[in-house]
């Protein structure tokens, strides 16, 4: 049994099955599990019980929990990962969906800012950052000449600083970025990055630090636990309520037991994440989002503030302004759909949808797909033409085979935040 | 019971091969969403693809493990995908095949030799 390339993730390659097959020949099936943007080159699970190919990945502090816990890890972004544990990946979807789930999310990158930098910050972003007030965060892109995107990213104003947290595989590029442009770039070396997820979660991580409590939707917060300082935001990549907790390295394992001691609390790999954030319609950095994609035809323009767009105090003066400041005027060519498959097979990144079941023209490209556990059916999202009617059904090209799929409102799963 | 080095398994029934995929190829898998069988009557090649299975998080072809015909398929998989990870050594078997060359049977490992390759 071969098992073939999925979500292709960043260096999406929309590889004939037949190609890979004959590489892996030998005996050894292979498993291509490149499962986010963050995956980087590809990843291989070898079925034979050799694992994966784990060589030079780098560990984050919470690698011995993961494989006490059973973890499957794998690569993610150079660094060795838990893509899931023995609960399962849907199981451990549905998990954080009814009650609380723990993700180790440490391979992303976090950076400060002087808070005099919030200016320049406006020269790389799209975001009103001068308007974000003390303690609150907002979601921003870092935009390219041509109107693409660089990365998405969170941007926290805090009393002293400005706190950013950007995509693993981007953070390099991220750093070099920001100080071509920027005096006083900080990465933070030091600090792993929990998520806390779930309906629940609010409730969990109160007992341990009960400040939490009062947060709403996008607060961020410094606040002691055990005589640790904690960096917290209540927001989250799941469509639930929830958290992301940047804490020491020498404490992230303490803080990790610690939640999940709580009853309700499961640890949750990073493959329930991706259909998590599927389910909300949330973009992936690499698939949904990339340089070649407007931030107004992947639909994130909130992420492009009242002050920064046409007739805003701050109109313009991000990279590729002019391109993504007229098409929020005259529209853009490709929008960004959710996609539900008719029958069960999933359609995955990189498959060409058309607009008719034979003939017709190629009309887009899935650029996120797979099955979504809380739905109990496929779901997917395409970049497809603007030309294409709103009602129309189209076609995912799935193994030769045309499948129908109709075009339906994002998210999949509406979410419940904490405003 | 014989096993392939692609993690199927080959049971021998009532002068038919029946055919399916390990334990282990199935919890590597993880969660079966989807399954696409071939159509019942076909011949069939030795390495030829002839079933999709799709988990959560993977896609993979079963190819076929020798030569003939296929003389049924496991259609209440195609409804229940996931009897894959429940019972994927009895109720979860994808096809029975009419051996046109029983010997091509001989290449494959038995339970010892299978479980030393994947430990």
């Amino acid at each position: 049994m071969i098992i073939r390339t999925l979500e292709s993730g960043a260096k999406r390659t929309r590889r004939r099955d037949n190609d890979l097959r004959r590489t892996d020949r030998g005996g050894i099936a292979s498993a291509h599990l490149a499962w986010v943007s963050d995956a980087g080159p590809d990843t291989r699970l070898d079925l034979n019980g050799k694992g994966p190919e784990m060589t030079d990945l780098l560990t984050l502090p919470l690698n011995a929990l993961h494989e006490e816990l059973g973890g499957k890890m794998v690569p993610f972004a150079g660094y060795a990962m838990p893509v899931q544990y023995p609960t399962g990946l849907m199981a451990e979807h549905l998990h954080v969906r009814e009650k609380a789930g723990l993700f180790d999310v440490s391979h992303m990158g976090q950076i400060l800012l002087p808070l005099s930098a919030d200016a320049a910050l406006e020269g790389l972003v799209p975001a009103d950052v001068l308007g974000l007030k003390n303690g609150r965060q907002r979601y921003g892109l870092f935009t390219n000449d041509s109107g693409g995107v660089l990365d998405d990213l969170m941007i926290a104003r805090r009393a002293d600083d400005l706190f950013l947290v950007v995509n693993a595989a981007c953070k390099d590029q991220d750093i070099a970025h920001l100080k071509a442009h920027i005096d006083g770039v900080q990465p933070v070396t030091d600090r792993a990055l929990l998520a806390l997820q779930g309906p629940l979660a609010g409730a969990a991580f109160a007992k341990l630090v009960p400040a939490v409590a009062d947060m709403k939707f996008m607060d961020v917060v410094q606040t002691d636990w055990n005589g640790t300082e904690l960096w917290i935001s209540r927001s989250g990549y799941t469509g639930e309520d929830g958290f992301e907790i940047s804490v020491p390295n020498d404490q992230a394992e303490g803080l990790a037991r610690a939640l999940l001691d709580i009853e309700d609390v499961l640890p949750i790999g990073l493959g329930a994440r991706d259909s998590l954030r599927m389910e909300a319609g949330m973009p992936l950095y690499g698939q949904d989002l990339t340089t070649e994609i407007s931030p107004v035809e992947a639909g994130v323009t909130f992420g492009i503030n009242k002050a920064r767009r046409t007739g805003g105090d701050r109109e313009g003066g991000f990279p590729g302004a002019d391109r993504i400041l007229t098409e929020m005027t005259d529209g853009a060519p490709r929008r960004r759909v959710g996609l539900r498959p008719e029958g069960r097979a999933p359609m995955r990144a990189g498959v060409p949808i058309f607009d008719a079941a034979e003939g017709g023209a190629e009309v887009g490209v899935v650029t996120s797909g797979g099955f979504g556990p809380s739905i109990g059916a496929p779901i997917a999202m395409g970049l497809i033409n603007s030309t294409v009617p709103e009602d129309a059904t189209l076609y995912g090209e799935v193994r030769g085979k045309r499948l129908p799929a109709s075009q339906v409102e994002l998210p999949f799963h509406k979410p419940d935040y904490k405003r | 019971m014989k096993f392939t080095e692609e993690h199927e398994w080959l049971r021998e029934e009532d002068g038919l091969i029946v055919v399916g995929i390990t334990e282990h190829a199935a919890t590597q898998l993880g969660d079966v969403v989807f399954i696409e069988l071939p159509e019942e009557g076909i011949e069939v090649t030795k390495d030829e693809d002839i079933v999709v299975i799709e988990s959560v998080k993977a896609a993979s072809d079963i190819m076929a493990p020798i030569d003939g015909e296929i003389v049924e398929v496991n259609g209440a998989l195609v409804d229940n995908p996931g009897k894959v990870n429940d019972d994927p050594l009895g109720d979860a078997w994808f096809f029975k095949i009419k051996a046109a060359d029983p010997s091509q049977m001989d290449e494959y490992m038995d339970e010892a030799a299978y479980k030393a390759m994947i430990e």
